[in-house]
């Protein structure tokens, strides 16, 4: 009471940001406690252990070396995939056709990889990461164009855009693309050995984590910290006021959606270039559409980002170890998250409520 | 730069000491009480499907029951950096010594890369791609001539069909699903040399809607004796009984799905396999890096045959079947063309089971209606 | 031409076939989206809805034999996820599209983990009406055989035509979705509402995937949707909210789902990947000539977030 009569002093608008921050960590993660628990619940009734599965769901996840490197591999899509999401979303765009930029971009790759194996991996890993980049900047760049000067739904058409390039790539890959030698395996002739991304140095985790990590860094900063994240927030909020101030909506929109498609075929050329050797069937694997939980997650932060997807890939990690050892079908994990996830959505009603949170607790009136 | 250098290594030996002794704390936690080796199952799909995976985990019921053996299995793994975890996971946690990656896209480049690293493991995988001197030499390539189970298929279709006209849902044309398909439509030639076979091919190994349209398809065509190759049977033998067709079962026994037109059906014959590998390890001998067999070795089995077969079809099924348990039969023989009008063997000569050419085949032979891109 | 030998004729049979065989899923999950939407609610979920209604229904089907059964539980437990989504999504703050996709991942999640028993059982089929008695040509018998929820499902595309149109209850999802400002003055309450027409819209898609456990294909497996439920979601964008052209949508995206197999089957053999992007081609290109710059969004309710 004292500290608001004696108004704004600098200590207390400090801890009324920080009490923000807190929110912004304690609401969620309270929320992931409330999952666990209500999780913990759905166990209990079917007679299993959740002290067990706690236990195990750590020690894959998170418990050892091995189980941080299987938890990381599994992020490194899962980042990048994101960001095709976030990205648009920066502008109101919902793109949920990820799937379809991280196929595109990986048989970019896998298609060109052949061509240029005269090169020297310096040369040529470049050049294959630009051309898969290219096709799926332009993949998702066209939904955003549709949108803008078309006036095309930007969700339906991206959902469409991604059945046509995985039928696309299954076409091509069977087809002209086809690696003769890929017998049972329909296949584009795999990369020479001097063109593969290799792991990052000691550990089991190829390089795609880096790139994942890196990319959302750089998002974050240009969301935040830039005039055109700046202006992709103001078209995001109102598009007529973005018009009136003479932004160029059309082009942030283009931009945003096209550099969101960038992020997801580099996940596709990580596929190919440090997995899978090739481009085949195998790049349709999902990570696109687990990209859209985790932006929503995130609310489309892209640093938020980061820990979202290490904790979804943790989950997954732990799902095979949960099998054998508690004889629980293997859906279990999705249904955790399916738990976690709608308490952290839930818990979004939260923000702004909790007295302890609120800046008027910490002396500045609202 | 003097800095890189040992923290690298220190990561490096950490990491692997912290793995190691986890490892081997819960392996001996894990399988206390038991004597023999931890054996690990990896399925792409349902282990209950019908289908490719039900037979192999049929495999793995088999192994379990075997004295002091566990078995550790995991579904639904999918053919990326999935499935390599899943192969550490069961050597870091459960001290797997023995591990059964069912799934064909498993081998190039998971198991190859996993291989290396974990010399004391073994990896036993299903399809021919293992190759001296390119391979690791802990992976082995283990299959059966399948192909042989669908020309029997075909002989008893060639004797019940009356339109003439058979049908094959495929999932994608590659040699083992053309292989297939081919030897499907020479044994109904062999009965009835008028037999034609149309194939519709879905793409996908495992997409029911499609799999329904594709089997109504055929039946619209006027085909009455389907069968197929995709990883689970069941929607194409429901659909296709609906429709009144017979039908012809692949990789298990899907007889109870329609038991009034079941034919017969080419199954996989993995508890067989699967036992008598893990006996060679209990007794401390070493798997064959390359081995495959067809009746004669147990690697394949026929379904009982169904109530609709006719005498006359039961008693050149049996025939043909005892002529095939003496090893070296030939499905395949000349002159034989493709359906393009290109020859494949010349008069006299022939494909016996064993021959590799059959493993990379890119054609479909004279009498099937369809192409192979 | 003799009885089994429809020459090139068949294609346009097949597509008449697979129009009705592979519509009623789309047709359900997206009259029921269509009811979420109208309401001013986007429930990206319903694929999960779809998911578990198809194991619901085939495991109560199983267990009781009564197919019919089957459908009414399938119908109750697409409800109980609509509700939950529903009254999630009424609180302050919460995202409609986030939720809707963790509840996909819940729903399908939920179906796999229950479902797994039922994956070897075969449960008794719903019924069909044989249209085709007429004709003495078994591929006509056969793309006539229309199972009784298709009718049903037009009936309700009719109905929900007429509800929309020129009931109460359909002036009040509306109003409601059209603007809460409004509705609140009218002394509505918008988020009862819309808690309401989410549920009866899981319903529907629980429905959908009853369809597919329990008629066509007629079996549980973990594979059983390939995307329908999201899909038909897209599907009421395409519909433009209208529940008559829903039907029109399903249709058409069932009818050229049939293409690539018939094509096949009368010696087409090549490309068929791409005869089976057909529906989703077709889709995007009667979109992008259909919008247009100006009225980006025409018959899109108001409070709907991703038209904003």
């Amino acid at each position: 009471m004292g500290r608001k009569r004696g108004g704004i002093r600098p200590s207390d608008s400090s801890l009324a940001v920080l009490a923000r921050r807190a929110e912004a960590v304690a609401v969620p993660a309270g929320a992931l406690l409330a999952g666990l628990a209500a999780f913990s619940l759905f166990l209990l009734l079917l007679g299993k252990s959740p002290a067990e599965f706690y236990a195990l769901v750590y020690k894959a996840g998170f418990g050892t070396w091995f189980s941080w490197q299987n938890t990381l591999s599994r992020t490194a899509p899962l980042l990048l995939a994101a960001l095709c999401v976030a990205l648009p979303a920066r502008l109101g765009l919902v793109v949920i056709g990820g799937e379809g930029a991280i196929v595109l971009g990986g048989l970019a790759c896998g298609a060109l990889g052949g061509a240029l194996s005269g090169l020297p991996g310096a040369v040529a890993i470049p050049l294959l990461a630009a051309a898969g980049v290219l096709a799926a900047g332009v993949w998702i760049g066209a939904v955003g164009a549709l949108r803008h000067y078309r006036g095309v739904n930007e969700t339906i058409a991206s959902l469409l855009m991604a059945y046509i390039a995985i039928a696309l790539m299954n076409h091509l890959v069977e087809g002209p693309f086809r690696d003769p030698a890929s017998l049972n395996k329909p296949s584009t002739a795999p990369l020479a050995e001097h063109l593969r991304i290799g792991d990052i140095p000691g550990w089991d985790v190829h390089w795609g984590l880096v790139a994942g990590i890196v990319g959302c860094l750089v998002s974050w900063v240009l969301v935040e910290r830039t005039t055109w994240g700046f202006a992709a927030r103001i078209a995001g909020g109102n598009v007529r006021a973005a018009l009136v101030q003479g932004l160029p909506v059309g082009r942030l929109v283009v931009g945003f959606a096209a550099l969101g498609g960038v992020f997801a075929g580099l996940a596709g050329v990580f596929e190919v270039a440090a997995v899978h050797g090739s481009a085949n069937a195998s790049l349709a694997a999902g990570y696109g559409y687990t990209g859209i939980l985790i932006a929503f997650l995130a609310r489309h932060n892209p640093l938020a980002i980061i820990p979202v997807a290490v904790l979804l890939a943790g989950f997954e990690a732990s799902s095979g170890l949960v099998q054998r050892r508690m004889d629980l079908p293997d859906a279990t994990v999705l249904v955790l998250q399916g738990f976690t996830f709608v308490a952290i959505l839930v818990s979004e009603t939260l923000y702004g409520r909790l007295r302890v949170f609120t800046p008027e607790t910490w002396g500045i009136p609202r | 730069m003097t800095l890189t250098g040992p923290t690298r290594r220190r990561v490096l030996k950490t990491g692997a000491a912290f793995a190691g002794a986890l490892g081997t704390l819960s392996a001996t936690s894990f399988a206390a009480g038991q004597d023999g080796p931890t054996v690990g199952f990896i399925y792409v799909g349902p282990k209950d499907d019908f289908g490719y995976n039900q037979a192999h985990a049929e495999g793995a019921a088999a192994v379990k029951a075997m004295a002091g053996v566990t078995v550790v299995e995991e579904e639904n793994v999918a053919e990326t950096v999935d499935v390599q975890k899943s192969m550490e996971s069961m050597i870091n946690f459960d001290g797997a010594a023995l591990l059964f990656p069912t799934s064909f896209g498993y081998f190039d480049p998971h198991i190859i890369k996993v291989a290396p690293g974990h010399p004391e493991v073994r990896f036993q995988h299903a399809a021919g791609l293992w190759q001296e001197g390119v391979h690791p030499s802990n992976v082995g390539s283990y299959f059966g001539y399948i192909g042989l189970g669908q020309y029997l298929n075909g002989m008893v279709a060639g004797h019940m069909t009356r339109s003439g006209k058979l049908g094959f849902v495929a999932a994608k044309p590659i040699p083992q699903v053309l292989q297939n398909i081919n030897s499907f439509l020479l044994g109904a030639r062999e009965v009835n040399p008028a037999v034609t076979c149309q194939v519709i091919f879905t793409g996908e190994w495992s997409l029911a809607v499609k799999e329904a349209e594709a089997t109504n398809a055929l039946a619209d065509a006027g085909c009455d004796v389907i069968t197929c190759h995709v990883d689970g049977p069941k929607v194409v033998m429901e659909t296709a009984a609906g429709r009144d067709c017979f039908v012809c079962g692949y990789h298990a026994n899907q007889a109870p799905l329609a038991p009034e037109k079941y034919l017969t059906g080419a199954e996989w014959n993995w508890p067989g396999v699967y036992t008598r590998m893990v006996r060679t390890v209990i007794d401390g001998g070493t798997i064959p890096n390359f081995d495959r067999g067809g009746l004669a070795e147990g690697y394949i089995k026929m379904s009982p045959l169904g109530p609709a077969v006719t005498d006359a079809a039961r008693a050149r099924f049996e025939a043909t079947k005892a002529e095939m348990t003496k090893g070296g039969f030939a499905a395949y023989r000349g002159p034989l063309m493709d359906n393009t009008g290109k020859r494949i063997l010349g008069p006299n000569e022939v494909f016996v089971e064993t021959d590799i050419a059959l493993e990379s085949m890119n054609y479909l032979v004279e009498g099937v209606i369809g192409a192979t891109s | 031409m003799n009885g089994t030998e429809l020459g090139l004729w068949a294609i346009p049979l097949a597509i008449l076939g697979g129009a009705i065989r592979v519509s009623t899923p789309f047709l359900f999950v997206s009259l029921g989206e269509v009811l979420t939407e109208r309401s001013g609610r986007i429930n990206l979920g319903l694929e999960g809805t779809l998911v578990f209604g198809a194991m619901s229904g085939y495991a109560i089907a199983c267990v009781t034999g009564l197919p019919w059964a089957g459908v009414l539980a399938a119908a109750g437990a697409g409800s109980l996820f609509g509700l939950v989504h529903g009254l999630v999504c009424s609180l302050p703050r919460v995202n409609d599209i986030a939720v809707g996709i963790s509840l996909m991942l819940l729903g399908t999640g939920l179906a796999y983990f229950f479902g797994k028993p039922f994956i070897q059982p075969v449960a008794p089929d719903l019924p069909a009406l044989e249209l085709g008695w007429w004709s003495d040509l078994p591929q006509v018998q056969a793309a006539l055989r229309v199972n009784v929820l298709f009718p049903v499902g037009i009936l309700a595309a009719l109905l929900l035509w007429w509800m929309f149109r020129a009931t109460r209850i359909g002036l009040l999802v509306r109003v409601v979705g059209d603007s809460t400002d409004a509705a609140r003055a009218m002394g509505l309450r918008p988020a009862f509402i819309r808690t309401l027409a989410t549920a009866a819209g899981g319903a529907f898609a629980g429905v959908g995937g009853a369809y597919l456990s329990l008629f066509y294909p007629g079996s549980w497996n973990e594979g059983i949707s390939s995307g329908q439920g999201l899909m038909a979601v897209a599907l009421v964008i395409f519909a433009r909210w209208n529940p008559i052209a829903c039907l029109g949508a399903a249709l058409l995206f069932g009818g050229a789902g049939a293409l690539g197999p018939a094509l096949q089957s009368v010696g087409i053999p090549d490309g068929y990947y791409l005869f089976y992007a057909m529906p989703y081609v077709m889709t995007l290109g009667v979109l992008i000539a259909t919008s247009s710059p100006g009225r980006a969004m025409a018959g899109a309710p108001g409070e709907l977030s991703i038209s904003k």
